[in-house]
């Protein structure tokens, strides 16, 4: 085939650009699933349905924003966007637990509060103007790593990313090696169990909700003070719910949440890096653009059709008969 | 502690209301430090309500509690941990998932035992176990447990935590005769060791044979307390219970058995998990026939009864109506074809709790005249009917309007029978028909099965409850492992010889059940 190694001769470099996009960017795309994830994992393993994780990550991204550039710092942002989170899970968790709303309704109902309220927001605190710009950030090299050809974009994220990519262990550990954890799973198999066994379910739930939140709040703080460096109307288009498809067919395992949200985060990026590079001309932009979706989508139908889901799981607790 | 104490708990005034009923009314109840203490009484009684007190579960509107003669206060399940209580609840409060040690190590740190491992905690449920007199496999997921196995865990745990005070409701109810015999030396030991008992049951035979004292509850009042050397005969608890006699059922009726009207030929169906569940099981059921299903729970009596409904498909053997096998029918045609099916699970399978009255009796029949007029239900005529059978069949609810999730358990059962039995069904396949009701709506369902008999349906009757066999059957089956293993005209058939052969002990009375098989 003379054909196909001229054109291989020819597509090489843009190939090993491709590549090395490819592993430097699917870290980054795959940390606010990550993120949101590994706090879904906890609540849903607790039996609480979080639908409003979306919701969440949007408020605090423009949470984050605000306070990142009224502070001139990132750090600050950082911390008012897990702090949002909080105080949204505190707020889910007296509907949801004390007053034993729907689960779902309370969720959605956020979500859609969250995308007119922060667009509302951004016009309130800036106007039409131009938006203001953050501090720089810089990202963290692993000093030889990095500057291995092609994979070594790996190596060199911005410290959130790493951050998440150390709390799966941590998360895993938590919720499968200690008694912690036993008790969070039992909230999700049989919450009657727990509360004969002395936990107190409402408690527990409250502290679970308030963790889902600091997690869905990091992660939006990623996205407004990471992934991009602005808040844009509706900017976490689904991240929240592909979050919660995520823990679904990773079966409440933060290990498998890491290696789906790396998934995810890979075909993202090879949308981007296609779209980037101009290859297959012939395929419209939006179809490429949506490969993370076809593959969140693939996913649930090949994994989560047989997961068995924690059988407490969106049902109000309280003592009866 | 506990020999110092005059009374390991006493109660004083405990009243708990819920909407629309008095659970209970100013009781006082006292359990002596190594004693078995029987709680007897009725379904709805309150026997349940005051000992979820005691554990903490529920919150008394009114009265005081004593432990070990101190005034307490129990908020939570986490307070009566703390003082030693524990419950062992009749529907057992495990994780299945989870293994034995992991439902055990569950509570330990509220309870303040605290374990170095969790190998160490499975060695020492080992043990504990094999003092008790039985073994475990400390590993072994909590659902490929027994029924049996899973009550030792529960029993485990709540030793584990350190209770001194044990209740157990209603243990009885979801064993075998041969594992009740190993359940009363267990508690017997724990008694011996100094813990106190409490044991709730509505069974007057264990209560009797087994408790130190027996307190009686009625309509969620204390009638009394016995104790068990001063009381004279057994009759006079019944009294205390029942307030007036109630004669036990009486069977005694014309037998008339006709021509075969069902016939199973070699049947085998799996369960849910894919496994067989019933094997070359055949059947032969006549006009007018009371045919009793004996056997431990879970050896295929719920697949057996299924097959018959057409709920669940045969993999092999068929079923014959009047000579027509009806493979292939789906539940609605079999339904329409005679069979009726009162299944074991009463709100979920046979009752939607959220229908009323009229609608849960239209269920299987609104497709069909006279309750289907053209396109729609009529809805006047189905209110009809289903407010006569409240006045027939006694279904205390406010009328045919009434949402199924007002009704008791026992008047929830009546309207599921009644519905079962107005269409004169050929075949009757009553699956724990009277499981978990009182005396008096026992008795009354039984009469209607009786009567449904009499009438010249087949009646197939599975049952846990070997009286409730014996007192109904025409022919008892026996059925161990998916297999009927004995089939013994009643007359032929000791209690003695069915309980072995429903435990696989077919030794001992295989001859006998030989002798009359075919």
């Amino acid at each position: 085939m003379e054909e196909g190694k001229g054109l291989s001769e020819l597509l090489d470099p843009i190939i090993i650009m491709f590549l090395t996009f490819l592993f430097g960017s699917m870290l980054r795309s795959a940390t606010p699933i990550l993120l949101t994830a590994l706090g879904e994992t906890y609540g849903e393993s607790a039996g609480v349905l979080n639908l409003g994780a979306e919701g969440m990550m949007l408020t605090a991204a423009f949470a984050a924003f605000v306070a990142g550039v009224t502070a001139n710092s990132v750090l600050i942002g950082v911390l008012v966007g897990v702090g949002t989170g909080m105080l949204i899970g505190l707020i889910v968790a007296f509907l949801v637990v004390t007053l034993r709303a729907d689960q779902i309704v309370v969720g959605v109902g956020f979500d859609v509060a969250a995308v007119g309220s922060t667009s509302l927001g951004l016009r309130v605190v800036y106007g039409t103007a131009q938006l203001p710009l953050l501090p720089p950030r810089e990202a963290v090299n692993v000093a030889p790593l990095s500057s291995i050809p092609i994979i070594g974009g790996l190596f060199n994220q911005p410290a959130l990313v790493y951050v998440a990519i150390l709390l799966t262990p941590i998360f895993y550990y938590g919720l499968y090696r200690t008694r912690f954890g036993l008790k969070v799973r039992t909230l999700g198999e049989n919450p009657m169990v727990a509360d004969t066994a002395g936990v107190n379910v409402f408690l527990f739930r409250y502290m679970i909700l308030v963790l889902v939140g600091a997690m869905a709040g990091l992660a939006g703080a990623y996205l407004s003070l990471y992934q991009v460096s602005f808040f844009r109307d509706n900017m976490t288009q689904g991240r929240g719910f592909i979050a919660i498809a995520v823990t679904m067919f990773a079966r409440w395992n933060p290990v498998n949440v890491f290696v789906a949200s790396l998934l995810y985060g890979g075909a993202e990026s090879l949308a981007g890096g296609v779209q980037a590079l101009g290859f297959l001309r012939t395929v419209p932009n939006e179809v490429v653009l949506m490969l993370p979706y076809i593959f969140t989508i693939a996913g649930l139908v090949a994994l989560a059709r047989r997961a068995r889901i924690p059988p407490a799981l969106a049902r109000p607790y309280r003592r009866e008969l | 502690m506990l020999d110092k104490a005059e009374h390991a708990i006493r109660t004083v005034g405990i009243t708990k209301r819920f909407p629309g009923v008095v659970a209970n009314r100013s009781i006082d109840f006292d359990l002596m430090p190594g004693e078995i203490h029987g709680l007897l009484g009725e379904n709805g009684a309150g026997k349940t309500t005051l000992s979820s007190i005691l554990a903490g579960y529920y919150h008394p509107d009114e009265g005081e509690i004593y432990v070990r003669d101190k005034f307490v206060r129990i908020r939570s399940p986490r307070d009566a941990l703390k003082l030693g209580i524990g419950m062992v609840y009749q529907h057992f409060s495990l994780v299945p998932r989870f293994n034995v040690v992991e439902n055990v190590l569950l509570g330990l740190d509220v309870a303040g035992q605290d374990v170095k491992d969790l190998k160490t905690l499975a060695n020492a449920i080992s043990q504990r176990a094999t003092e008790l007199g039985f073994t475990i496999d400390p590993w072994a997921e909590v659902s490929e447990l027994s029924v049996g196995e899973q009550q030792r865990v529960e029993i485990l745990k709540v030793l584990f935590r350190g209770a001194s005070i044990i209740i157990l409701d209603e243990p009885t109810s979801v064993l075998a005769p041969v594992e009740v015999e190993g359940l009363f030396r267990t508690i017997k030991s724990l008694a011996s060791q100094g813990r106190s008992i409490v044991f709730i049951t509505h069974k007057l035979v264990e209560a009797l044979e087994f408790c130190d004292r027996i307190t009686v509850l009625r309509s969620g009042v204390k009638v009394g307390t016995l104790s068990k050397s001063r009381l004279k005969s057994a009759r006079e608890v019944v009294q205390m219970m029942f307030g007036a006699e109630i004669e036990p059922t009486t069977a005694k009726r014309v037998q008339q058995v006709g021509e075969e009207v069902l016939r199973a030929e070699g049947v085998f169906v799996e369960n849910d998990l894919g496994h067989e569940a019933l094997r070359n099981v055949s059947l032969t059921l006549h006009k007018g026939e009371i045919m009793g299903i004996a056997g431990v729970e879970g050896n295929g009596q719920k697949e057996l009864a299924e097959a018959l409904a057409a709920i669940r498909p045969l993999k092999a053997g068929r079923i014959l109506m009047g000579g027509r096998s009806v493979l292939g029918s789906n539940p609605a045609q079999q339904y329409d074809l005679g069979v009726a099916y009162i299944t074991d699970d009463r709100v979920g399978e046979g009752l939607v709790r959220d229908l009323t009255v009229a609608e849960n009796f239209v269920l299987k029949s609104f497709r069909k005249p006279p309750y289907r007029k053209g396109l729609i239900i009529d809805w006047r005529r189905a209110e009809k009917e289903a407010d006569h059978l409240i006045d027939e069949y006694a279904i205390v609810a406010r009328g045919p309007r009434s949402i199924a999730r007002t009704l008791s358990g026992g008047n929830l059962q009546k309207l599921l029978v009644a519905r079962e039995l107005s269409r004169r069904p050929i075949v009757l396949v009553a699956s724990q028909p009277t499981h978990g009701l009182d005396a008096r709506t026992t008795q009354y369902i039984h009469q209607k099965l009786v009567e449904q008999a009499s009438q010249g349906t087949a009646v197939v009757l599975i049952s846990n409850d070997l009286d409730e066999v014996f007192a109904l059957s025409d022919t008892i089956a026996v059925i161990y492992r998916g297999e009927i293993i004995g089939l013994l005209p009643r007359g032929h058939a000791t209690r003695e010889q069915v309980a072995h052969l429903m435990v696989g002990l077919q030794e001992e009375s295989g001859k006998a059940a030989e002798l009359v098989q075919k």
